[in-house]
């Protein structure tokens, strides 16, 4: 043992003596750029994968990634880091944070950003749901990173099982009753179906995808000063009195807030689930029935059929370090630019390649045909039919005609204190769905909590 | 009681300095920074604030969900101390008998007082989850009812006050085993000699001679639930379903560092401070004077 331990000592010294003599000069003053995150798991390793990319990319900036937590716990760490002058240089920001940042004051707003350092992004290649969703004025103020949108999961093998086809998943929320109803008969599940993020999948979402407005001001795209919710009129009291009157019979089964619903669906209790796009990676991993991804399920007439908004989070740069260090941080945002980072950050997560070069990429390598599972949160976000092109004439894509409309109700929120508003939103759908309160009123109460919420935020950024 | 006098003038000052500094900095410091704090908006990066005076609180006490989070602190903190007092007191008593292995079992009883509330929290999460605890699922085969407290209100309140008096356990009973050892045995013999049955000893011996320290133990529950049960709620039920676990701390947490509500927060933190200075002083006015020392 104590030979074993001098001689492994003996390569650790020779091994360091080594190192640092093959360091070039220029690699030891490397300006360092801190970026603080919340992504976990599978997530978090690809991001530091793409951070490594970077730095081996270029000699003269190296991207320091930091895990602060869950995505509020990150931006309070950001913000306390600002408020002692010493912030990270980037940031991830859920959507919801999106309006608290816009008007911080804080923040270098990424066109400027690149604008100063000469930078050139085709901003226009971008699709137009990911980068409106940011975008202030006609200017992008935060690099989008991982988008993703709600979409529905369901179980083929309970499919088989109530003698349901198990490659036509349901389109339509009576379908979804319908089905529910089969497979509770049949015993080949126990719920129809679970939601996680209740307020992003259950009213956000499908205000958007039935082209009914959330909040007035165009969703809070149009001004901070008098904006309220519209989420307690005729087609939310439709949606949440029919959640609720299905949760009575298990059709559907309230899971919780965030992902917490996902184990319903994962362990086959649950026959469907609507969630992010951005778990096909970690189900594809622990799933272990067959299972198969669909849209949103839609009320069908008299609502037009239209897209839907993304979520997850987008990069801010913030103020307060010196002029030259923002250069790198403007070649690490350019180097996420790119159509081949977009793919690989896509394939490797789950998340949404969000250029169009990309995606023509991507399809022209046939992975939307490999991984049609991957397909559905992009034609929905984009309006396309739900089935990738096979067939591609001279490697272009055969036209095809949209199904969806993108409309300004479904082009994304811009709410102040959003954060807190979906914590109102989803407290009261659980007092719906435990029976405390009816449908209309639950939705009353969460309108004028939010809207006492929205008139604070205004108050306090004039 | 002995007075000890100082040579020095100065000396006493000098010892008593660390303790003073410690509480100005941590206690007296702070509190002051939430006073002034309470009193403005304040955006959350950073800058000028708008002064508002009382408006902070005056918007707390005129919402009901504040009165919602006051009502369930007093449920939760009330629940806490009667679990865990009582619980402890029966254990210690239980543990003080002459058995086989009991430094083993005194030893393991205190075990759970050295488990962060989050880890805590975490284990009964897994144990009562609707969806994948092993609880819910034996429970289904002896009722139909379902403990679901993702939706029942009273069920999630059951299972954090549940959850927070087991990590509070393990100290009540040690401060009662110390209490029950002081007690003589002389009397406790005398009492059997008189004929006195186990449950007649133990209410009219054991319980006024260990009154001093079950006194102690509700005042420190009560506080210790009421500031320190914050790692419990967040990991188990984030406040819901529908507020039903929003006690008055994490409500504070949560508008301030959640929903950036600085004022608010501040404000709360100041309410919530009154609040428990006047309860323990309530107790100490009135509760004390049924304690013998």
């Amino acid at each position: 043992m104590p030979v074993f331990m001098s001689r492994s000592l003996v390569r650790v010294v020779l091994a360091c003596a080594l190192a640092v003599l093959a360091l070039p000069p220029a690699a030891q003053a490397r300006t360092e750029i801190h970026f603080w995150h919340a992504m976990t798991g599978a997530l978090g390793e690809a991001l530091e994968t793409q951070a490594k990319q970077f730095n081996d990319s270029q000699g003269e900036y190296e991207i320091k990634p930091l895990r602060k937590g869950s995505y509020p716990e990150t931006l309070t760490a950001a913000i306390a880091a600002y408020r002692q002058k010493n912030p990270p240089h980037i940031v991830q920001v859920f959507e919801v944070g999106t309006q608290t940042m816009m008007l911080s004051g804080a923040v270098y707003p990424v066109h400027e950003l690149m604008q100063q350092n000469e930078i050139k992004i085709d901003w226009n290649d971008f699709i137009k749901p990911v980068v409106g969703y940011y975008t202030k004025d006609g200017k992008l103020y935060s690099m989008p990173y991982n988008s993703s949108t709600p979409i529905l999961y369901y179980n083929k093998d309970a499919f088989k099982k109530a003698g349901l086809d198990p490659e036509k998943p349901p389109k339509t929320w009576s379908e979804v009753e319908a089905y529910s109803k089969k497979i509770l008969a049949a015993g080949a599940a126990k719920c129809g179906f679970s939601t996680s993020w209740p307020s992003w999948t259950m009213v956000e979402n499908m205000h958007a995808t039935h082209d009914q407005p959330f909040a007035t001001k165009n969703n809070g795209f149009g001004g901070v000063e008098g904006v309220e919710l519209l989420i307690n009129r005729e087609f939310g009291q439709k949606h949440v009195a029919a959640l609720a009157a299905w949760q009575k019979e298990n059709i559907y089964s309230y899971g919780g807030r965030g992902g917490a619903a996902d184990p319903k669906f994962m362990s086959g209790d649950c026959a469907i689930l609507i969630q992010s796009s951005a778990v096909i990676s970690g189900f594809t991993k622990a799933v272990k029935h067959e299972w198969g991804t669909a849209e949103l399920p839609h009320w069908g007439a008299p609502y037009k059929k239209a897209t839907s908004i993304i979520g997850g989070a987008t990069l801010w740069v913030l103020k307060g370090k010196p002029q030259a260090e923002y250069r790198g941080v403007a070649r690490f945002l350019e180097f996420l630019a790119k159509p081949e980072n977009q793919m690989w950050w896509h394939v490797n997560t789950g998340y949404l390649a969000i250029s169009n070069t990309a995606v023509r990429n991507l399809e022209q390598g046939y992975h939307f045909v490999k991984n049609p599972k991957q397909y559905t949160a992009f034609a929905q976000l984009t309006g396309l039919p739900p089935t990738p092109p096979a067939a591609m004439k001279d490697k272009k894509a055969a036209p095809v005609k949209a199904e969806r409309v993108a409309t300004p109700n479904s082009s994304g929120l811009r709410l102040g204190n959003f954060v807190q508003i979906r914590d109102v939103i989803e407290s009261e759908l659980e007092n719906v769905f435990a029976g405390k309160k009816p449908a209309k009123q639950g939705l009353d109460d969460a309108v004028a909590k939010s809207n006492a919420l929205l008139k604070e935020f205004a108050a306090t950024n004039k | 009681m002995k007075r000890t006098v100082f040579p020095n003038r100065w000396l006493p000052y000098l010892l008593v300095l660390p303790q003073v500094a410690v509480t100005i900095v941590f206690f007296f410091w702070p509190a002051a920074n939430s006073l002034y704090l309470s009193a403005f908006k304040s955006p959350p990066f950073g800058g000028a604030g708008i002064f508002v005076g009382l408006q902070n609180f005056v918007a707390l006490l005129t919402d009901p969900e504040y009165y919602e989070s006051v009502v369930n602190s007093f449920v939760f903190s009330g629940g806490v101390t009667a679990v865990s007092v009582v619980a402890g007191l029966v254990v210690a008593t239980l543990a003080n008998q002459k058995i086989r292995g009991l430094g083993i079992y005194r030893t393991m009883l205190l075990w759970p007082y050295g488990i962060a509330p989050a880890v805590a929290g975490i284990i009964f999460l897994f144990i009562f989850h609707p969806a994948y605890g092993i609880l819910p699922y034996f429970l289904s085969f002896v009722t139909a009812y379902e403990f679901n407290w993702l939706l029942k209100g009273w069920v999630a309140m059951a299972l954090v006050i549940g959850a927070t008096a087991w990590t509070h356990v393990g100290y009540n009973i040690a401060f009662f085993l110390a209490g029950l050892q002081a007690i003589p045995t002389s009397v406790m013999e005398a009492a059997s000699v008189d004929g006195a049955s186990p449950v007649r000893r133990f209410t009219a011996i054991i319980v006024p001679l260990i009154s001093p320290v079950t006194f102690y133990l509700v005042v420190v529950n009560m506080v210790s639930s009421f500031f320190g049960s914050f790692g419990v709620i967040h990991a188990v039920t984030h406040g819901g379903p529908g507020g039903a676990t929003e006690i008055m701390v994490y409500k504070l947490w949560k508008d301030g560092f959640i929903g950036l509500n600085l004022g608010s927060s501040a404000a709360q933190s100041v309410l919530l401070m009154g609040l428990v200075i006047g309860m323990t002083m309530l107790q100490f006015r009135f509760a004390e004077k049924k304690v013998t020392y």
